[in-house]
């Protein structure tokens, strides 16, 4: 690690470093601090410090009524804001007993999908980027761009949608949205075999990735750890197998499991992700049954009193939603269970014994989006 | 998998004085705080429910009471279940932490002191979260922020 990056240095009498790794650091992707304890290279232990970012989503969702709370909901995860939406969505219909008409289901499974690539493929960039690998960021934005493009002309917005209203969707896809989507999956079909040359293959990216921070299976069960990344460790916890919502009952795809658990293993299940949503969205394109864009809502949505609770798998893991309602038309209390949190915490269990070198390699491997641990 | 009236029969032979509230979207059980601990223990070790996987542990504040909920999976059966626990002392919530079973939840657990007040027994690192030490509780309903105001 070069000069600037170490922030603090303190000398302990026991000849232990305390090293505070962020909350400014590029490889944490947002506003983080490790506190890295050192003895000479190695990391004796590590403790996350959060909250750098913390908005007070669930405190603000108790004022606003349900269609507000899913634009808080891109703030999140804004890498999978589309999902987020999604969930908040899956309650309110949940909880009203409406029905969706098939059309959006199948609309919303396609830009989860696309969404899902889009921010696989961002941290594929970025974790090439962290391990030194800067021509991967380029390769990376570039296809991702095609996404947004799609993304753009159909909702207005790149990055924070809101495009998914209680009972459906804001307004209709736009014409062109098939024929993108098509063009886009024939594109990166060829782009994708590139990632593989360019990175998966090299052999100093190999060396810095393979048995590194490894993960047992029971460690991400006890953790919570969710995603690709508890996928890595063999983990089934996609939640599009276990409880599909949308149209994920209607598609074939593999849940992708790798035993290794190491950060090559989670690298790997992100790539091969890639190519599944591919395979969904394929699946799903030219089958866009005709009809309305969203159900009947009256404009004043308020849920039953009851408790309701919804999950759904978001880029990195399992997001789960749980709304408790008085029958007003803002929610009593949100908890939004988010998937980076759980997914941070294991942190120190898999850097602890190795070296701080590697802890950039641990940290992108996991994938983490700071305003999702914080809310 | 289980249903909820196997669930139901499991949990009253560990704590026979669980209660199931009715017309519910998931299974519930709200049983006494000194109670969760050895609950958490017998459904996490006991081989027909398996429940090895925290979801999510958050609470509720209902004005007469706090309440710690929950939510619970299992990896291998996939059956979901909600336990509550009801604090009605609101000037020193206090409930066992389950964070020797599930690892996770020492962190949810925390995340609860910090938002809501609760303290939980023996749990190794209680400090808060998020905000700062002299800051209120804010998902409490009587917190007031004179910067930002938001009712309710």
């Amino acid at each position: 690690m070069s000069e600037e990056i170490i922030k603090d240095v303190i000398v302990r009498e026991n000849e232990d470093y305390i090293i505070n790794m962020g909350p400014q650091h590029p490889s944490t992707h947002g506003v983080l601090r490790f506190e890295v304890c050192l003895k000479g290279e190695t990391v004796k232990y590590l403790i996350p410090h959060i909250g750098y970012i913390h908005r007070g989503i669930e405190k603000m969702s108790e004022a606003i009524t349900y269609q507000q709370v899913i634009h808080l909901t891109d703030r999140m995860d804004y890498l999978s804001a589309h999902i987020n939406n999604e969930a908040v969505c899956m309650v309110v219909e949940e909880a009203m007993q409406v029905e969706v008409p098939e059309r959006v289901k199948y609309i919303r499974t396609i830009l989860d999908e696309l969404n899902r690539i889009a921010s696989h493929q961002l941290w594929w960039c970025a974790f090439g980027m962290d391990l030194g690998a800067l021509t991967a960021f380029f390769y990376g934005l570039r296809d991702r761009e095609q996404i947004l493009d799609i993304f753009e002309e159909s909702f207005g917005s790149r990055l924070l949608h809101s495009f998914n209203t209680p009972g459906g969707l804001m307004h209709d896809v736009h014409p062109n949205f098939q024929k993108r989507t098509k063009e886009f999956i024939t594109y990166f079909r060829k782009k994708l075999p590139e990632y593989d040359q360019l990175l998966t293959g090299n052999i100093i990216f190999q060396e810095r990735a393979k048995g590194v921070g490894y993960m047992s299976r029971e460690k991400a069960i006890a953790y919570g750890v969710t995603g690709p990344s508890g996928r890595g460790s063999n983990l089934a916890c996609d939640i599009r197998k276990i409880a599909p919502y949308g149209a994920y009952d209607k598609v074939q795809f593999d849940e992708i499991l790798m035993t290794e658990g190491d950060t090559f293993a989670r690298y790997q299940v992100r790539m091969a992700e890639m190519w599944e949503s591919l395979k969904i969205i394929e699946q799903l394109i030219d089958n866009i049954p005709e009809g309305d864009f969203t159900a009947k809502m009256k404009p004043i949505i308020k849920l039953p009193v009851g408790e309701y609770f919804k999950r759904v798998e978001t880029a990195r893991g399992e997001l789960a939603v749980y709304v408790v309602s008085d029958g007003n038309k803002s929610p009593y209390r949100v908890k939004f269970r988010s998937p980076n949190f759980s997914n941070l915490f294991v942190m120190n269990e898999l850097a602890a014994g190795g070296k701080i070198a590697d802890l950039v390699a641990i940290s992108g491997s996991l994938d983490l989006v700071i305003p999702d641990i914080d809310r | 998998m289980l249903n909820k009236q196997e669930l139901s029969e499991i949990i009253l032979k560990m704590v026979p004085e669980a209660t199931f509230p009715e017309g519910t979207q998931l299974t519930e059980v709200i049983v006494p705080a000194e109670k969760i601990l050895a609950l958490a223990e017998g459904l996490k070790n006991n081989k027909e429910t398996a429940f090895d996987y925290l979801i999510s542990l958050t609470a509720v504040d209902f004005t007469t009471n706090m309440t710690v909920v929950y939510h619970l999976d299992s990896t291998q059966f996939r059956h979901l279940i909600v336990l509550k626990v009801v604090l009605t002392d609101r000037e020193n919530p206090l409930v066992d932490s389950v964070s020797p079973v599930w690892a996770t939840a020492e962190f949810h657990e925390r995340e609860v002191f910090d938002l809501f007040g609760i303290r939980f027994n023996n749990h190794p690192n209680l400090k808060r979260l998020f905000l700062e030490d002299d800051y209120g509780f804010p998902l409490r309903k009587d917190f007031r922020d004179e910067i930002n105001i938001i009712e309710r």
